[in-house]
């Protein structure tokens, strides 16, 4: 096919609007051609997963983007960045690594992006509308986005992202488009009790298998018998889309393109039906393990950042209690979550619980935490996939009740009985 | 003498080197060292493989958006795969390619290849690539 190009996005290739603008196309337009699309088009939001520092070449292409004069044309969040800027003196962070990662902080702030420094983004105020078209980096986000908030973004990777925000256009391609958005693969939940899908321990075993089943394909599932919160349904986005290359799901009755199977499926037949069963899910259970034995260093919490209610979940656990002193307990947030989080009280309860919280980043995208933390605990998919090859650490998964009595009694403790059947 | 197969260009260029290939996605955000090229995904089967100047040959990426990102950084610091193949575009391994070249004027060469040809692969191949997608295994 190939690619046509509108007078304005002509003008915006042959340096027009400056030179940021111009490179910005450039990219685009090489991308466009590689997605084999016809046209480009107008987004009216981006978020920015380029902000992650992990080495000189990013910040070369951030500061050189931002040398150039780069301003984005649409209002545009920002993902996690290297660094919490405020208080990673607190921790184990290279004076070296700050600098840098700091410096990527800033040139992606100068060109208007709003300072938002959170990986869940749709939890904001910027969160986008059904049907808004947008280009998102972050897998959990461009999940969420896609599934739960039914708006449309392809899976921006890290670069391109920045590239859209400031053309404001992106290839015609994929999820941004109806036809592209049906279900083809039917996930069919059997026999799993109810007291275990009420918990919130399920949401991330469930996607992690669901992103080990359905790959790039997009899923439907069936067979919930009651409606997860918007926390669970981003725990099993976060899940999925680490596991798997899962950039849209469907939930028959619970997410907006999916009130009845045959919407979902844009009313064909699914290419592939595939039971869930109890099994199954003890199965990638125990993969989100890595660790053996029951030694604890570090409790830690928010991948993606935590809400306002898990914040007041975690509170209902911790109140009147104490960290054993041998286990530390992190949770990740975002500043205005834990802005309001403090307002009520608890980030207070959090503290005489020993805890700590981190801002603007988290512990895969920042490198604070001592050598000697070796073993990690956390309810999060997300931190249980990646903690053992981003940080080599070892990993116990477990529900957040099971966190937080391990901080308490100083070792790994996990209630298998949810699990049990 | 070797087996000819032939590759679609995403981003073309001419290559050569070992064979490192697996049926598993990856991610190279916590699955990629760029200080060293190697394999750090501790549940892929590739994990503990260096894939710095070999013909790295996945389906596709899984996973993290920052999966560019890594990339970018190992072509910087030349620990990058020497090209790469894939059964279907992968957009995150073209967009590294095309800023690699946009940034340090070395893109990586990217191929696809049809699902039947990756089935063949064995693990001792050495692959010599042309600029338009011929590729020599011996």
């Amino acid at each position: 096919m190939t690619l046509s190009l509108t007078d304005s996005d002509l003008n915006k290739l042959h340096g027009d609007q400056g030179p940021a603008t111009q490179m910005a196309m450039s990219i685009l337009v090489q991308m466009a051609e590689i997605f084999d699309a016809a046209e480009l088009m107008d987004i009216t939001g981006a978020h920015i997963d380029s902000t992650i520092y992990i080495g000189e070449a990013g910040l070369e292409y951030a500061e050189r983007l931002a040398r150039l004069g780069a301003r984005v044309a649409v209002p545009t969040t920002l993902n996690v960045s290297g660094l919490d800027e405020r208080h990673w003196q607190e921790w184990a962070v290279p004076a070296q690594w700050a600098r840098n990662a700091h410096r990527q902080m800033l040139a992606y702030q100068s060109m208007g992006c709003i300072p938002t420094w959170t990986c869940a983004p749709y939890q904001t105020d910027w969160k986008p509308k059904f049907g808004q078209q947008i280009a998102w980096g972050e897998s959990n986000a461009i999940i969420f986005a896609n599934s739960v908030l039914g708006a449309r973004t392809e899976r921006y990777p890290d670069l391109l992202d920045i590239c859209c925000a400031i053309t404001g256009r992106v290839p015609a391609v994929g999820l941004h488009l109806t036809e592209n958005r049906a279900g083809d693969l039917l996930l069919v939940i059997q026999d799993v009790p109810l007291s275990l899908q009420s918990n919130e321990s399920f949401y991330p075993v469930l996607g992690h298998l669901i992103g080990k089943i359905a790959q790039d394909h997009i899923p439907v599932i069936t067979g919930l018998g009651v409606t997860p919160s918007e926390d669970q349904l981003k725990a099993l986005g976060a899940a999925a889309a680490s596991s798997g290359t899962v950039a849209l799901f469907h939930m028959v009755g619970v997410t907006p393109e999916a009130p009845t199977p045959e919407a979902a499926f844009q009313g064909c037949q699914p290419s592939r039906v595939v039971p869930v069963t109890l099994e199954m899910l003890r199965a990638a259970r125990r993969e989100l393990t890595t660790a053996e034995g029951d030694q604890l260093d570090m409790v830690v919490l928010g991948s993606p950042h935590f809400s306002l209610a898990e914040f007041k979940e975690l509170t209902q656990l911790i109140t009147g209690k104490h960290r054993h002193p041998g286990v530390q307990f992190l949770v990740t947030s975002s500043r205005a979550m834990t802005h309001f989080a403090d307002r009520a009280g608890y980030l207070q309860a959090l503290h005489e619980f020993g805890g700590r919280v981190t801002v603007d980043s988290c512990i895969l995208a920042t490198p604070m935490l001592p050598a000697e933390i070796k073993t990690l605990m956390t309810n999060s998919g997300k931190y249980a996939y990646y903690a053992p090859g981003l940080l080599n650490t070892w990993v116990t998964y477990g529900s957040l009740a099971d966190c937080v009595e391990s901080a308490i009694e100083g070792r790994v403790v996990r209630d298998e009985k949810l699990w049990a059947g | 003498m070797g087996r000819i197969i032939h590759g679609k260009p995403v981003v073309p260029g001419a290559a050569q080197g070992k064979l490192l290939f697996s049926g598993e996605p990856i991610s190279f955000w916590g699955g990629y060292d760029f200080h060293t090229g190697e394999i750090i995904d501790r549940r892929h089967p590739l994990s503990g493989q260096i894939a710095a100047g070999c013909i790295l040959a996945v389906p596709f990426t899984r996973g993290s958006s920052t999966t560019t990102a890594v990339l970018l950084e190992a072509v910087r610091a030349n620990t990058a795969p020497a090209a790469i193949l894939t059964t279907g575009v992968d957009s995150f391994f073209a967009l590294a390619s095309i800023v690699a070249r946009e940034m340090y004027a070395k893109p990586i060469p990217i191929f696809t290849i049809s699902h039947q040809d990756f089935s063949r692969f064995q693990s001792e191949d050495y692959l010599t690539i042309t600029e338009d997608g011929r590729i020599t295994i011996s």
